[in-house]
């Protein structure tokens, strides 16, 4: 019973997503057998790893009906001040303070997002553009007048860059944040008072929900997310650099929406944005492989886009 | 069928949703210059009518002919174009538009280079307004969002008016109006009939019909099982037709005297801006005490002030004896309160359509229901059976959403999302608007046994029949402040009236005085 | 006449008060220019706001229509990269590369109205995609910063008319007057704002919602396609990179200049005072001698004032229920 209802428990976008990845898989590695390989493909898991965290963070947001589009400076400035803070320090406790100052600042940037929705009631679309003008102009002015060293700190290398029984990190990083978001949407109150914000606020008020909180907490956890992929993007790279985190938010949240969430807020479950970030990661190195052009590439990512989204809202019956 | 002189007719008219009939082979005729009301209760299938009609929804199969020609609709301006306009119950205003836009938005007067004339738009629905009889008081540049309800209802009136329609429908169309200016629409009406309109009146107001219909059809389960001349049957025997077998009695019997007891809501001098003028009130447990009055004299407001929805109101409350200040009805909900509102819109203020059955019932209830903030599988799997049980809940199961269940049906998963919770003291808004006759017993006698079991209920009812069959005690209000109490014999129509306007009880002579008279009418 | 006033204000405060805020930095800005107060600064400092006011009024559209066109950047990027082929060689040409460039814009826009409305996508993540794909064209018609652009008609938009008036404002009224003011004040601009302000009213009133959005992203598209125009004539060539910091831009132009992103209400002119307000920061910034770097933050301050501003709403509610709206 609760093996066949684990199956049947995948929604209709997750199964789509699963469909297409296959047709991909043996697509591509029909034509480049090096696409099936494990290396290769484990290596395209890692690359998925980062988007994959960005995009368990956004789809908190999303679910409440609400978006962030402070990722990209999320991500930059958490891992700025990390890098700032480990500086040349090598011993570890002290470098380690880096992480921790990072993860602080991704905390600190979702609570100010979500106090400016939730309490100032400012649309979360505009809300989070100013946050994210208003980091992009701290880190740009600060930055401008010292010489920062960047560099990771140890754990930092280790999760982005290392290896534990030969599986990257990053994935484990990964596989640990999905659990916890898994966890606290099926099992927990606040991931039912998350459907219920989602769904309809007012209704959400009148039964007895603190629905401030209930939005606090879903950008303090995606604000969290950001940084813990500013954490992971820096150790892969070995260091921080402005627009780190620019290529993430769109497919974030393209992300969450190729996986069935609405944009409406209420709708939605994490398989799916787990399918929807292997489905880009997957086109995007199967792209890569071709060697497409980046023109091409645009194109194509634009058009998966309105081909899976446009079927799901045509499958499902208009409200 | 005959085909006779009818002016509108459907023929073999079949609309399924999701394996549910909501229209099962209609076969329907109207005549011009009359008003035809249709009946029924609540998935009667009267709305898919209506919709089918305004091509807000296409039949699945069947035939609609105006005037003999076959016509089909595939959205609301083709229906329009044929002369067939609607008024719905969920409202067609545009808010941010003002009163003259809406009035005129889809022909708008045009100047000769065919823009749109805004002095020829403001004289056009004034004139409108006017012919209306009712609604001269507002003005027409306003902006829709900052009307009453009652007032935008007459703007979406005026709205239907001013298209000149041949087949004019109305759903539930006077149930948001003031009582004071359902006359006047009545009377329009009927100037509409006497043009040689076709007019459908949906209500779920039997003097209402009773006063207006030429024509009723009655509808049940998606079929048209009658139609006659109205005044032909007699209440019970309409009511009999649409709920299919006979009722016994709609309300259930008073006790003799509520038990004695301290007052477990205690309200002194209740103010809020303008709305509000001191309110004050008590209600021991075991009592149901009624709200009513003109629409808009204060009564939702005292319930949300008691919830604690409101904010900067002034006086004194009490709660079981003790002085209570909360915020919210998370604060309501707590042990020291025990407070449950059952908002006004159960659609937008009480569920949460696309969610479960399941999770409707127990969002109110899972800080008790989880540990550690985990919520408990178990706990809450016995908590929904017990209120599914409690209510009779009409649901496959408890994980169809909630969007899915009939009027009724939903009614009842609000006020068990709410008595999940164990409260002492429940505030009702309306809850039996837009909710079918078999239904609405089951909740009255429900309400009369928690009453039983010692609850304190607040009741705001627009119905006067309500106040009057359910309720021990029913406050009417008036302008913000409590106008009269009403108990015992002297809870009766013309007393309720009477306060109502704001006239003394022993001014009485029913329909001599002129606004008494459009009222009476409305109430006869 | 007062109430109309009333009413009138009450509705446009915004838009108004963001006009006031321009003209006070205006005015501050052509105080400390070293060059002073003359047709040449003033035409220099409007050539420099014209781009994202006219990517403004078709972002301002679409939002009235509770849209959103996340696209507009990149089609402003695509017309630009097409006019560096175009707009060139003799009159006829030159009319005919313009006409071409703006039909482009147009087609763009359509098509995200089409996907909006026929694909049942919501805008947001329409335009998302759309936007990669006009870029991946742009990327094609030019995969590098380049061509050229009549240098006659570069002087004739980004000069100034008889010394008086900078000739990119002009233009960029005169294309607002042209294109929107006889939409706006017909029915199809009166559906476009009936849609954004509930669009369950509006299709059942009867109107016709499709063609309204439709038409609101369409208006963007051309809008945007001037844009691309006007950048063009600026930097006489076309890049396929130059709409990535403009669309956001854009909508923060359209909230500062006072419209509502829950559509229904807004101010067209406010949303081009908004677009010249930011620009004239940067102006500010580098004639102020505060360093340029900080730019960013002030126009993210900027940007936080206005909001700020708009939250102001919540002193007034006094029914916790409103809130929500």
């Amino acid at each position: 019973m609760r093996a066949v209802s684990f199956v049947t428990s995948f929604d209709g976008p997750t199964k789509a997503i699963a469909l297409a990845m296959l047709l991909l898989l043996a697509v591509g590695g029909a034509y480049y057998h090096q696409f099936l390989s494990p290396m290769y493909l484990v290596q395209q898991l890692q690359n998925g790893a980062f988007l994959g965290i960005v995009a368990a963070g956004a789809m908190m947001v999303i679910l409440l009906g609400h978006i962030d589009l402070s990722v990209p400076w999320t991500i930059t400035a958490s891992a700025t001040l990390a890098t700032a803070l480990v500086g040349t320090n090598p011993e570890a406790l002290v470098s380690e303070r880096g992480l921790v100052a990072g993860l602080g600042a991704g905390l600190l940037i979702g609570l100010v997002n979500g106090l400016g929705v939730a309490y100032l009631r400012i649309p979360s679309m505009i809300w989070t553009l100013v946050t994210n003008n208003i980091i992009l102009g701290v880190c740009v002015f600060y930055s401008g007048f010292y010489a920062l060293r960047s560099q990771p700190s140890p754990v930092m290398s280790a999760l982005g860059a290392g290896r534990l029984f030969g599986i990257p990190c990053a994935i484990l990083v990964w596989f640990a944040v999905s659990a916890v978001i898994v966890f606290l949407l099926r099992r927990s109150r606040t991931g039912r008072y998350i459907y219920a914000v989602g769904t309809h606020e007012p209704a959400a008020y009148l039964s007895g929900i603190d629905t401030r909180k209930v939005i606090v907490f879903a950008f303090v956890v995606a604000g969290l997310c950001s940084a813990v992929a500013g954490m992971l993007l820096t150790g892969y790279a070995g260091q921080s650099y402005q627009r780190m985190g620019d290529p993430y938010l769109l497919p974030g949240i393209a992300a969450v929406v190729l996986g069935g969430s609405s944009l409406f807020g209420g709708r939605g479950s994490y398989s799916g944005t787990v399918a929807g970030v292997l489905l880009i990661t997957l086109i995007s190195s199967m792209l890569s492989i071709m060697q497409a052009p980046e023109a091409a590439k645009q194109i194509c990512y634009g058009v998966v886009i309105i081909l899976m989204v446009g079927l799901y809202s045509r499958a499902t019956p208009a409200n | 069928m005959t085909e006779g002189n009818s002016f509108l007719a459907l023929t073999d008219v079949t609309k399924t949703y999701g394996g549910v009939n909501a229209l099962k082979s209609v076969c329907f005729e109207a005549k011009r210059g009359s008003i035809h009301a249709i009946l029924g209760e609540n998935g009667a299938g009267k709305s898919t009518l209506m919709k089918v009609l305004a091509g807000v929804t296409q039949p699945d199969s069947g035939a609609i002919r105006l005037q003999g020609d076959n016509v089909t609709f595939t959205n609301p301006a083709d229906a329009a174009a044929k002369g067939i306009v609607c008024i719905f119950q969920e409202l067609s205003i545009i808010p941010d538009l003002s009163v003259a836009e809406n009035i005129c938005l889809t022909q708008p007067p045009k100047t000769a280079f065919g823009l749109i004339d805004r002095k020829a738009q403001d004289r056009l629905a004034t004139a409108v307004l006017k012919r209306m009889g009712c609604g001269e008081d507002i003005d027409t540049r306003s902006r829709c969002a900052d009307l009453p309800l009652s007032k935008r209802q007459i703007v979406e009136i005026a709205k239907a008016i001013v298209r000149k329609p041949d087949v004019l429908i109305l759903d539930e169309a006077t149930s948001a109006l003031t009582a004071s200016d359902v006359g006047p629409v009545m009377e329009l009406l009927r100037r509409m009939r006497d043009g040689g309109a076709c007019i459908l009146f949906i209500s779920h107001r039997m003097h209402e019909i009773e006063a207006l219909a030429d024509t009723c059809s009655v509808f049940r389960n998606g079929e048209h099982v009658s139609t006659f001349a109205s005044g032909a049957k007699t209440h019970d025997e309409i009511v009999q037709l649409m709920i299919g077998k006979p009722i016994s009695q709609v309300y259930p019997d008073k006790p003799a005297e509520v038990p004695v007891a301290p007052p477990y809501l205690d309200i002194h001098d209740l103010r809020w801006g303008d709305q509000l003028k001191g309110v004050s009130l008590s209600l021991r447990p075991g009592e149901i005490v009624g709200l009513g009055g003109l629409d808009g004299q204060g009564q939702q407001e005292v319930l949300l002030a008691i919830a604690g929805v409101l904010r900067g109101t002034s006086g004194t409350m009490r709660v079981n004896g003790r002085p209570a200040v909360h915020r919210g009805p998370k604060g309501g909900k707590g042990s020291d309160m025990r407070i449950a509102l059952i908002p006004e819109d159960r659609k937008t203020q009480g569920l949460f359509l696309s969610l479960s059955v399941r999770d409707n019932l127990t969002v109110s209830m899972l800080d008790r229901l989880s540990r550690y903030a985990v919520v408990d599988r178990l706990g809450e799997k016995a908590l929904v059976d017990r209120m599914i049980d409690l209510l009779k809940i009409k649901a496959d199961n408890a994980d169809v959403a909630v969007g899915t269940l009939s009027g009724g049906n939903q009614q009842k998963v609000v006020l068990a999302k709410w008595l999940a919770t164990d409260p002492k003291l429940l505030l009702l808004m309306d809850p039996t608007r837009g909710i079918d006759v078999g239904t609405k017993q089951e909740i009255y006698r429900l309400l009369r046994r928690l009453a039983g079991d010692g609850l304190a209920i607040l009741f705001h009812s627009t119905d006067y029949d309500e106040l009057i069959g359910l309720c021990d005690r029913a406050l009417i209000m008036y302008d913000g402040r409590v106008a009269s109490t009403l108990s015992g014999p002297s809870l009766n129509e013309h007393n309720i009236l009477s306060s109502a306007l704001n006239l003394s009880h022993d001014n009485s002579g029913r329909g001599t005085a002129a606004p008494s008279a459009a009222l009476a009418e409305g109430l006869a | 006449m007062t109430a109309f006033l009333d009413i009138h204000l009450r509705r446009n405060n915004r838009a108004l008060l963001a006009w006031l805020v321009l003209g006070g930095l205006l005015v501050y800005f052509l105080y400390i220019h070293p060059r002073g107060a003359s047709i040449g600064v003033l035409s220099a400092w409007a050539n420099q706001g014209t781009a994202l006011a006219f990517l403004a009024v078709g972002q301002t559209i679409v939002v009235l229509s509770r849209g959103v066109d996340l696209s507009i950047g990149p089609i402003m990027a695509l017309t630009n990269c097409l006019a560096s082929h175009l707009v060139n060689g003799g009159p006829l040409e030159l009319a005919f590369g313009i006409a071409v460039v703006v039909l482009a814009g147009a087609v763009c826009g359509a098509i995200n109205g089409i996907v909006v409305v026929f694909g049942k996508i919501q805008p947001i993540i329409a335009t998302l995609a759309t936007g990669a794909i006009y870029s991946g064209f742009a990327l094609i018609v030019r995969p590098i910063p380049g061509g050229s652009i009549d240098e006659m008609l570069s002087e004739l938009t980004t000069g100034d008319l008889a010394g008086i008036l900078p000739s990119s404002i002009v233009m960029l009224l005169v294309l607002v007057c042209l294109f929107w003011l006889p939409v706006s004040k017909a029915s199809l601009g009166r559906s476009i704002v009936a849609v954004g302000s509930s669009e369950q009213a509006a299709y059942m009133s009867g109107l016709k919602v499709d063609r309204a959005k439709i038409a609101a992203y369409t208006l963007s598209g051309i809008f945007a396609s001037f844009s691309g125009l006007f950048i063009g004539f600026q930097t006489l060539s076309g890049d396929p990179s130059i709409g990535l910091p403009y669309t956001l831009n854009s909508i923060a132009a359209v909230v500062i200049g006072g419209t509502a992103l829950t559509g229904g209400a807004g101010s067209i002119l406010g949303s081009i005072a908004g677009a010249l307000i930011l620009r004239t920061i940067g102006s500010l910034i580098f004639f102020t001698g505060l360093p340029p770097l900080a730019q960013p933050l002030f126009e993210g301050t900027v940007l936080l004032v206005a909001v700020a501003f708009g939250a102001t709403r919540l002193l007034r509610i006094n029914n916790r229920l409103e809130v929500f709206r």
